[in-house]
């Protein structure tokens, strides 16, 4: 594989939607994120597979702005803007999207109210009014409905008292009502029966359209047989080492990691 | 304990002239023994152990004028006043003005409670300012709600400040509740500017099974408030009671409650928003002096800026205390690098079989709790208020009664908006 083709930095990159490039970041003095270029294009699905600790949860992190990370150097561009000169809010009101690998529990907030603000914040970003009450709670009604989740849970406080599977359900609910033109999901498969991973990953499908774009991180080639990618990248010690089709991740379910870490090593 | 020989200071200088003042005009030995006790001890400092975090002897170089009874002129301004002001609560509101009881602006009051006006007498607590304010207050209102009444609507308390001239306001106000009464009141602190010094005492008596909610809602900006509450609860009686405090430049409540008999519950709250450099202090004591009582404390406060916090809570188990059931949490999130809250919980506990703890916690907002709302485009100051607002709201909906929750938590809101 020659690096030119690595990450597809230059290959497809030229209009890419979201282009990551020579990205280095690093959490108290320690590199996770190495030079790691990475372009993600309209329509696409990209799965980023990869070992523990190889630096995929700190990508999804740094993409969306959380606080904590130096970046060293690069950038990530969407629609010709540099992120990492937005706050989270603003990159979030750009298209955005976080299923997060650990959704955050926020006792005191009700579910429905997180909800509202979440989407008028958006639609006010767009120039939109504000959704009636009615016209919300059937928005939410039909997302839940299709993705089984129960109103019940919907009454209770955010993410607190959640079960595993219920966090990554309402994740995918989330995306499905904000619409998002980049989703990246987290580990969004880990912890989920094989059910319930069957219904997040037809609330993926459902979204899927040429206008946006999913960048899927997962450790394993379950997800992916159910949202099948178009391009899958392999992540290790914080860069993007290996790029292909489909048959990549099932290749990487036959051998493991190890040829591709100690590569990178 | 060596006595220590302290110079009177200036401001109980003033206060034993306005003592004796008060003497020459209407003698009463209940008061002059208060003054003494007072005397004896004088203002507090940091070496009196229950107010350790409140200098006040520092922070009140000296007592301003006492104001004197309202005039038929400033009754009059003070009806046009309540007849536009939105009204915290439904149900009847007795008004005090400048700290006396005013009869003719207070409403009607509804079958099972009665209000009288005359001295109102307590048990002795022991602190100096609780008897200082035995000592100077005028005849306060003594509301009773009669055997097995039930009340459907709150009383509110108003407590109107009087005049914009530097002065002190002493109130004192008495509710009794007879067996098996249930009745909920809010006490409102109005109209107070910063040369107000405002002393002021509510003393409850729950009756065997009686059950009272109180709130206390100090929102105005008084130099000075220092505010005694003493409960006592018999048999099987119960209490809940908030206080919410985001004014003033130095809030001291200070909350007695003692369970004489068998059985009894206190739920005891409050909220504290404090900003710039304001000072609220919360300190209780709580006495279990009979078996099979329960009682919880949960105090929040948001400090920011310049601003300090105090909460002390103790709670004393006696020997006769036998399965107290007891459980004190305070809860505090600084907003800024210079903020303070100073926590002190304690147990005190004479009998071995109860079951008592105490947690108290101070933090910053949770980080990943923003980046989360933040990232689903809500706006950081938005996302901030969001969980302000949840943190508070955790202490006011333990009132359990909406009707006091809701105008608390328009507050609440009201407080975080004005900050955005």
């Amino acid at each position: 594989m020659t690096a030119n083709s690595i990450g597809r930095a230059q290959a497809g990159g030229r209009g890419a939607m979201l282009e990551i490039r020579n990205l280095s970041v690093s959490i108290q003095d320690k590199l996770i994120l190495d030079n790691l270029s990475l372009a993600v294009d309209a329509g696409e699905v990209a799965a980023i597979m990869g070992p523990n600790g190889s630096g995929k949860s700190t990508l999804a992190y740094v993409i969306t702005g959380k606080p904590g990370y130096e970046v060293q150097s690069g950038e990530i561009v969407l629609d010709g803007v540099n992120l990492l000169d937005l706050e989270p809010t603003e990159r979030a009101l750009k298209g955005l999207f976080l299923a997060f690998q650990y959704p955050t529990e926020i006792p005191g907030v009700t579910t429905m109210t997180f909800l509202k603000a979440a989407l008028n914040a958006q639609r006010r970003a767009r120039g939109e009014s504000d959704l009636t009450t009615p016209d919300f709670m059937r928005r939410v009604r039909e997302a839940a409905n299709t993705l089984k989740i129960d109103q019940e849970m919907l009454r209770r406080p955010l993410n607190v008292g959640f079960s595993g599977g219920e966090k990554k359900r309402f994740e995918v609910l989330q995306m499905a009502l904000l619409a998002p033109r980049v989703s990246v999901l987290d580990e969004t498969d880990s912890g989920l029966d094989i059910d319930a991973l069957r219904v997040v990953a037809d609330g993926v499908n459902d979204l899927r359209d040429p206008k946006r774009a999913f960048v899927v991180i997962t450790h394993y080639q379950r997800l992916l047989d159910h949202i099948k990618p178009d391009v899958v990248h392999v992540m290790a010690r914080g860069r993007i080492v290996a790029t292909g089709g489909p048959e990549l991740a099932l290749e990487l379910e036959r051998n493991g990691y190890r040829d591709y870490a100690e590569e990178a090593a | 304990m060596t006595a220590h020989v302290v110079t009177r200071s200036a401001a109980e200088g003033t206060l034993a002239r306005q003592f004796a003042e008060q003497e020459r005009r209407e003698p009463s030995r209940a008061r002059a023994s208060a003054f003494a006790r007072f005397a004896a001890a004088g203002l507090p400092t940091r070496r009196v152990e229950a107010w350790h975090y409140t200098d006040l002897r520092a922070a009140m170089p000296d007592a301003a004028p006492i104001l004197p009874a309202p005039t038929r002129a400033e009754i009059e301004a003070a009806r046009s006043r309540l007849a536009r002001r939105e009204r915290f609560a439904a149900g009847a509101q007795l008004v005090l003005l400048g700290g006396r009881f005013i009869a003719e602006l207070s409403d009607r009051l509804p079958a099972g409670v009665s209000v009288t006006e005359g001295p109102v007498d307590a048990r002795a607590v022991d602190d100096p300012l609780a008897a200082l304010n035995e000592a100077l207050s005028p005849a306060g209102p003594r509301i009773s709600v009669a055997r097995e009444a039930k009340l459907g609507e709150p009383i509110t308390i108003l407590h109107l400040a009087n005049g914009d001239s530097s002065c002190s306001v002493y109130s004192r106000t008495s509710i009794v509740l007879d067996a098996g009464a249930h009745a909920s009141f809010v006490e409102i602190f109005a109209g107070a500017h910063a040369g107000v010094q405002r002393h002021t005492a509510t003393i409850i008596m729950l009756a065997d099974g009686a059950t009272a909610k109180h709130v206390s809602v100090i929102g105005d900006e008084p130099g000075l408030h220092i505010e005694t509450q003493i409960w006592e609860l018999a048999k099987t009686a119960e209490l809940s009671a908030f206080g919410l405090v985001s004014g003033g430049e130095l809030t001291r409540r200070q909350i007695f409650v003692r369970m004489t008999e068998d059985g009894a519950k206190a739920s005891l709250g409050g909220l504290a928003l404090i900003d710039g450099d304001r000072r609220a202090d919360t300190t209780l004591q709580v006495v279990h002096a009979a078996p099979g009582g329960t009682s919880r404390e949960f105090y929040r406060a948001i400090v920011d800026d310049d601003a300090v916090g105090v909460f002390q809570g103790k709670v004393i188990v006696e020997q006769a205390a036998q399965k107290t059931d007891g459980a004190m949490k305070s809860q505090a999130i600084l907003l800024s690098p210079r903020a303070q809250m100073n926590e002190k919980p304690e147990l005190e506990i004479f009998a071995d079989d109860v079951v008592c703890g105490h947690g108290a916690t101070v933090a910053s907002l949770d980080p990943e709790q923003v980046f989360y709302l933040q990232s689903r485009g809500i706006s950081k100051p938005d996302a901030r208020a969001m969980l302000l607002e949840a943190f508070g709201r955790e202490s006011i909906d333990r009132i359990e009664d909406e009707r006091l929750i809701d105008p608390l938590r328009a507050r609440l809101a009201a407080w975080l908006g004005a900050r955005k």
